[in-house]
């Protein structure tokens, strides 16, 4: 048995594919991103090596945006956390109790979660429509012509009008997950406490949420980084736009790249993402582990 | 006391109902107007089910929109990465799991990488790599790195499942004179089936609704996948809303079956990926 768990040749064809893939697509173009942020490259002509010039620029250019960008994903991060989590787990402690319908509402409520982005972008363009979306619709049979807008298009309705349908396709699935780790607390424990006394408020607080702390604790790193990284819908919605209104790190990113072929200058952006998801990871993680202590 | 615990459940079932609403009112809307004309969706009958179904928004979509050629792409894209997927993910598993080496725990970190490392940092230089290759715009461009980014993920369900097949069956193969592979062929693959179908639905959710990849490395319409597809078609037909809503159905049409007949199959999926990782 050892011998036959010792081949090196099998162990060798076994990890081929997999080790290939990963070297090469995600391994190697780590390090060449790496590379890239310090050359000041047009991907054409001969590159010179700039040092740390483009993290810099990163930094003190103004018209560069990436400041604004990174504003726009804590924004985006924060409004997340609060807003989306709360309404999670408002949801999730409202039916993990046992209620009829249970099973429908779960359902029904992890629908958009399933479906493209894009799609749900389109249609919450659609939406916004200015002349003929739902929302300037409904305000104007109500006779609120005057808070009708280009929500997309204006500067100060941008951001929050891309979060929305964030929020509206993504509260689902933290639900679900808040939900799945409330139902594997045995009962028995808030019978106790029910027993005891306790009011359904008392038991989610003191029973239930403390509990719960390690799908919180998922949820967290996801609703954060998944902000930092976010494309799909703001790519479809704005494209970061009005004026970097709506701008986020990975459009900021794929823009200086593809469109005004800044490849060194893209890379360090690429890289600051890299950098941030590991951090805000981490940094998550310690924050849940003394709260436990 | 007890009369005011039936109030707040029945505000809380308000609640759940207000929510449904919101979360179920714009589907119905896209559905609605994928099947009406201009002039219902502009004012006539803006949320009502239309008067007269156009299904010709429908035929527009696929054959003038080309969603049938997007669909195709998006379904091949798909079907690539979840086989390439899988065979990578389950010997490299086996390896990983069963077999003795030195490094293995090292290899197995260096995988579990994988699920903290966003697509961005990987996108400019596979972007050169593919144009240096001559192999941007093809299925290929698509399958290969969204394998590469789907391995992780792979190998973590992998693990879970074959560490509950006992060791017993491989050694008793062994020792009736089955060679390494055989073990793998006969005794393993069968009972990782069920993790087959996991895998199978993490990878179809993200390879089918990927779009930065999918906008970069494609720019010939032959080879575009659904997501672009539909970018394109919103910027052509800005005018008629009945073919694009048409096309937002038919691009979400395979995900919303697979979830009526895998719904809580899919739950627990996605469920068991989030809490491992």
């Amino acid at each position: 048995m050892d011998k036959v768990m010792k081949n090196k040749t099998a162990i060798i064809l076994f990890m081929l594919p997999a080790t290939v893939l990963f070297v090469s697509i995600i391994i190697v173009p780590i390090f060449m991103s790496g590379y890239y942020s310090l050359l000041d490259w047009d991907g054409m002509t001969e590159a010179t090596f700039i040092g740390l010039d483009n993290y810099i620029g990163l930094f003190t250019s103004r018209s560069g945006g990436f400041v604004k960008s990174l504003r726009n994903a804590f924004i985006l991060a924060g409004l997340s956390v609060t807003l989306q989590l709360g309404l999670a787990l408002i949801l999730a402690l409202a039916l993990a109790k046992g209620r009829k319908g249970e099973r429908f509402f779960v359902t029904v409520f992890f629908i958009p979660v399933m479906i493209s982005t894009v799609v749900i972008g389109q249609l919450w363009m659609k939406i916004y429509n200015p002349q003929y979306g739902l929302i300037n619709m409904a305000l104007r049979s109500m006779g609120l012509d005057n808070l009708t807008r280009t929500w997309l298009g204006d500067q100060d309705t941008a951001l929050l009008a891309v979060f929305i349908p964030l929020l509206w396709q993504y509260v689902g699935y933290h639900m679900l997950l808040m939900y799945a780790g409330i139902k594997s607390i045995p009962t028995s424990l808030r019978e106790a406490a029910k027993i005891d006394g306790a009011t359904d408020n008392q038991i989610s607080r003191y029973i239930t949420i403390p509990l719960l702390k390690p799908v919180l604790q998922v949820c967290v790193i996801f609703a954060v980084v998944g902000s930092l990284k976010a494309f799909d819908m703001i790519y479809v919605l704005t494209n970061g736009g009005p004026a970097h209104a709506s701008e986020v790190p990975s459009t900021l990113m794929v823009s200086r790249i593809f469109l005004r072929n800044q490849y060194g200058y893209g890379s360090s952006i690429a890289i600051m993402i890299i950098f941030l998801c590991f951090f805000f990871a981490v940094l998550i993680k310690k924050a849940f582990k003394t709260e436990v202590d | 006391m007890k009369k005011e615990s039936k109030v707040g459940k029945n505000i809380v079932f308000a609640l759940l109902c207000f929510w449904t609403l919101v979360q179920i009112f714009p589907l119905y809307w896209m559905f609605t107007f994928s099947l009406k004309s201009n002039s219902e969706i502009f004012g006539e009958n803006v949320i009502g089910l239309p008067k007269e179904w156009l299904w010709e928004n429908y035929t527009a979509a696929l054959t003038t929109g080309n969603m049938a050629l997007y669909f195709m792409n998006s379904f091949i894209v798909t079907a690539g990465t979840i086989a390439l997927t899988i065979i990578a993910a389950l010997t490299a598993t086996y390896a990983l799991e069963r077999m003795v080496w030195r490094g293995r725990k090292f290899a197995n970190n260096m995988f579990m990488l994988g699920l903290t490392v966003p697509i961005h940092a990987a996108i400019l230089p596979v972007f050169i790599m593919l144009r240096n290759l001559k192999m941007t715009n093809s299925y290929q461009a698509l399958i290969i790195p969204y394998a590469a980014f789907a391995l992780a993920m792979a190998i973590l369900i992998s693990s879970s499942f074959i560490s509950g097949i006992p060791r017993e069956l491989e050694e008793a193969a062994c020792i009736d004179g089955a060679s390494i592979y055989g073990i793998f062929w006969h005794i393993i693959l069968p009972l990782m089936r069920p993790a087959l179908s996991t895998i199978g639905i993490f990878v179809f959710l993200q390879a089918w609704n990927e779009l930065m990849f999918a906008v970069i490395f494609i720019s010939e319409a032959k080879y575009r996948t659904l997501s672009v597809g539909i970018q394109n078609l919103s910027g052509s037909y800005t005018t008629e809303w009945g073919p694009i809503g048409a096309a937002l159905v038919i691009a979400t049409f395979p995900v919303l079956i697979l979830y009526a007949f895998m719904g809580k199959r899919i739950q627990e999926s996605l469920v068991m990926g989030a809490v491992k990782g």
